[in-house]
């Protein structure tokens, strides 16, 4: 049967994109007109689909799992607009189909969130899932953090071949016991980094003057663990071998979701029935580049630029803790829109002593006065405080002449400082 | 050592311990930040801040001047319920005496008569508070601001399905004037009874309320010192914060 949604779908597609429109237009309009249109497409790929979900650190896995199954020779399908709900997948579909609307790919890994998430698996069970993690945010969206535990779990329950899950962090690792049909595999840290990623039952007892509470006891063996991490490289170990490699990847957190990746994909290129070439997949590792605005790094006149997105206290205290302050100038931006987060409160659940030897140059956003309150209590000087977020970038730029800099900055005001530089600098677009 | 602290130990004008009630379950909405300000603003009054903690299980602390608990979970009030029963005289008893306390959406429904969740069962409060809760499908989430007769205008962010009613034991902590507060029938929000303010507000309620933060130390100078002789903390960026987020929608 020809059908029209394919054509009308890229039309609209088109035509959004003209009008310099957001991504999931097309997606809405698809969904309207053949609902079915995003099960039946995904559902041809002869090695399915998986599902990226968790708090912290989707974009970038994701990322990281589609360079890995490219370099074991697979194409893969991917969201990589970053439009986490299941209209940015229809819509990244259109792009993708030719006009019969079929897919040329083996398999389709997107990022999802939580509750965007749910939604699509009830549509298209999934073959594998990935659960990172499941952390203090968007507490005004979803409520509780059980809540938010409750919709990866669903995801697991929906999933058919193998579910991938966070050993460290008992919200995600508990999802084993309550799901019987997938095969279950884990990604973990060695114990003597266990103390540097605070779960989120951690997060309290972490803080200063408290006393650390009780190892959750890692009894479940890893297929992926994470032995090591440096400045610029990494320890891996799977299969019983531990494997040294360079990173290009900054952040400890980043470095952990790296062994996610790596169960994933070894995974779905263990049942594709190639050989996983661990060489390759180690390699085209080492060479991943951080996902915009997750410790990407932009040049301005001269000197690096490092964009570092906070949404939540324990992405704010990894930040912290993955990207030392000294020597560089930094600037703080914080925005309170739906996208961010709405309740400040998260502020107070991260420690920013590690900023007191070299102070804060900027602060920003509509919130930067609860940032200045914040860090007033924490005893770390601070210069000006502009909730214009484009006065405040350029006086940052103006005052840190010849010092390496970087941004501290929620999801909206990431974007606003990207696009005022944009004006000065060379950044990818991502559309 | 901060300077705050190395000038505190040196010409300390007394000791207030501060006990934060259940902080390992009870601390899900930045509720450190309440514990912090305490302590900061100890110091910047020129007295010396001691902080403990107190978690299921443990042996509750001596000559505690000052009590602050916060939010948790239905799972955190599960954890504590037994445990909270237990000191529940204790804690009844302190409060009659007077002295100041802060409990934050969790434990200020805990606080009260009971609360009967969602799901069914009914989780029993220790009574300190003539109120009581009954948790909704509604969950009550956004920017807040009341006016207080005894704190003036005080915001906050307010995230709860448990709807609070007030009894005739206890007075509003204040009158809604954007959000819920309490429920979403009456303009009532959090409940004041001796020297125990309740609230349902965090984002956190201390940091930009530095007028309740001052009652509660006041308070436990006085009670301990006879009379409290305050500092001069900077408030600038308190007010500058609470002008900001007074013009943040809903």
């Amino acid at each position: 049967m020809f059908s029209f949604t394919v054509p009308l779908g890229k039309l609209v597609r088109a035509v959004s994109r003209l009008r310099g429109g957001g991504s999931a237009l097309p997606g809405l309009v698809v969904e309207k007109i053949d609902p079915g249109f995003m099960q039946r497409t995904l559902s041809s790929l002869p090695h399915g689909v998986a599902v990226v979900s968790g708090t912290n650190g989707k974009t970038t896995t994701t990322k990281m799992v589609v360079e890995l199954l490219e370099s074991q020779g697979l194409k893969v399908f991917t969201n990589r607009t970053g439009s986490n709900f299941t209209r940015g997948v229809a819509a990244a579909l259109l792009g993708e189909v030719d006009w019969r609307g079929r897919l040329d790919a083996d398999v389709a890994v997107l990022e999802l969130d939580e509750a965007h998430a749910v939604h699509f698996v009830n549509k298209v069970p999934p073959r594998y899932c990935l659960l990172l993690n499941v952390l203090r945010d968007q507490l005004d969206r979803f409520g509780e953090i059980d809540t938010t535990a409750m919709l990866l779990q669903r995801i697991a329950e929906r999933t058919t071949g193998t579910v991938v899950l966070n050993r460290e962090d008992p919200r995600v690792a508990r999802i084993a016991g309550a799901i019987s049909g997938p095969e279950v595999l884990y990604f973990g840290l060695d114990e003597s980094l266990r103390s540097t990623f605070p779960n989120d039952d951690d997060m309290r007892t972490a803080a200063p003057g408290t006393s650390p509470q009780g190892d959750v006891p890692a009894s479940q063996a890893a297929d992926v663990v994470l032995r090591r991490v440096g400045t610029d490289d990494a320890d891996f170990e799977f299969d019983g071998t531990r494997v040294a490699t360079h990173m290009k990847l900054r952040g400890v957190y980043n470095i952990f979701n790296a062994a996610a990746a790596l169960v994933l994909a070894r995974t779905i290129t263990g049942a594709s029935g190639r050989p996983g070439d661990a060489a390759k997949l180690v390699k085209a590792l080492s060479e991943v580049a951080p996902a915009f605005g997750r410790g990407e790094s932009l040049t301005v006149d001269g000197q690096p630029l490092e964009l570092v997105l906070v949404k939540n206290p324990s992405g704010f205290r990894l930040g912290l803790k993955s990207f030392p302050a000294k020597g560089y100038a930094s600037m703080i931006a914080i925005n309170d829109n739906y996208a961010d987060g709405r309740d400040m409160s998260w502020l107070w659940d991260v420690e920013f002593e590690s900023l007191r030897e070299d102070g804060v140059e900027v602060l920003t956003g509509v919130r930067a006065y609860d940032m200045a309150l914040r860090l007033q209590y924490d005893d770390v000087r601070f210069g000006s405080v502009d909730t214009d977020i484009p006065a405040a970038l350029a006086e940052f730029i103006r005052g840190s002449a010849g010092k390496p800099k970087r941004v501290f900055c929620t999801y909206t005001a990431m974007l606003a400082i990207r696009r005022e530089l944009s004006k000065i600098t060379t950044v990818e677009v991502v559309s | 050592m901060t300077p705050a602290e190395d000038t505190a130990l040196h010409a300390s004008k007394g000791t207030i311990r501060v006990l934060q009630l259940y902080p390992r379950d009870m601390n899900i909405y930045g509720d450190w930040g309440n514990a912090l300000v305490l302590r900061q603003r100890l110091l910047w009054h020129g007295y010396t801040p001691e902080l403990l903690e107190y978690n299921v299980g443990d042996d509750f602390p001596e000559d505690v001047d000052l009590i602050v608990g916060g939010g948790g979970q239905d799972s955190g009030q599960t954890v504590i319920q037994d445990d909270l029963q237990a000191r529940g005289e204790q804690l009844r008893g302190m409060a009659e005496d007077g002295t100041p306390m802060l409990v934050i959406c969790g434990l200020y429904q805990l606080f009260g008569k009971f609360f009967k969740t969602k799901a069914g069962p009914v989780i029993p409060g220790i009574g300190i508070l003539d109120v009581e809760t009954v948790g909704t499908d509604e969950r009550l989430i956004g920017n807040v601001a009341l006016t207080s007769p005894e704190f003036g205008e005080i915001m906050g962010y307010e995230n709860h399905s448990g709807q609070t009613s007030l009894g005739p034991g206890v007075e509003p902590l204040g009158t809604v004037s954007k959000g819920a507060g309490n429920n979403s029938k009456d303009n009532h929000e959090g409940a004041r009874h001796r020297n125990v303010v309740a609230s349902y507000l965090h984002g956190s309620l201390l940091p930009k309320n530095p007028a309740i933060a001052d009652f509660l130390i006041r308070t436990a100078v006085e009670r301990k010192y006879g009379t409290f002789v305050p500092g001069t903390p900077d408030d600038d960026f308190a007010r500058l914060a609470r002008e900001h987020a007074a013009r943040r929608p809903r």
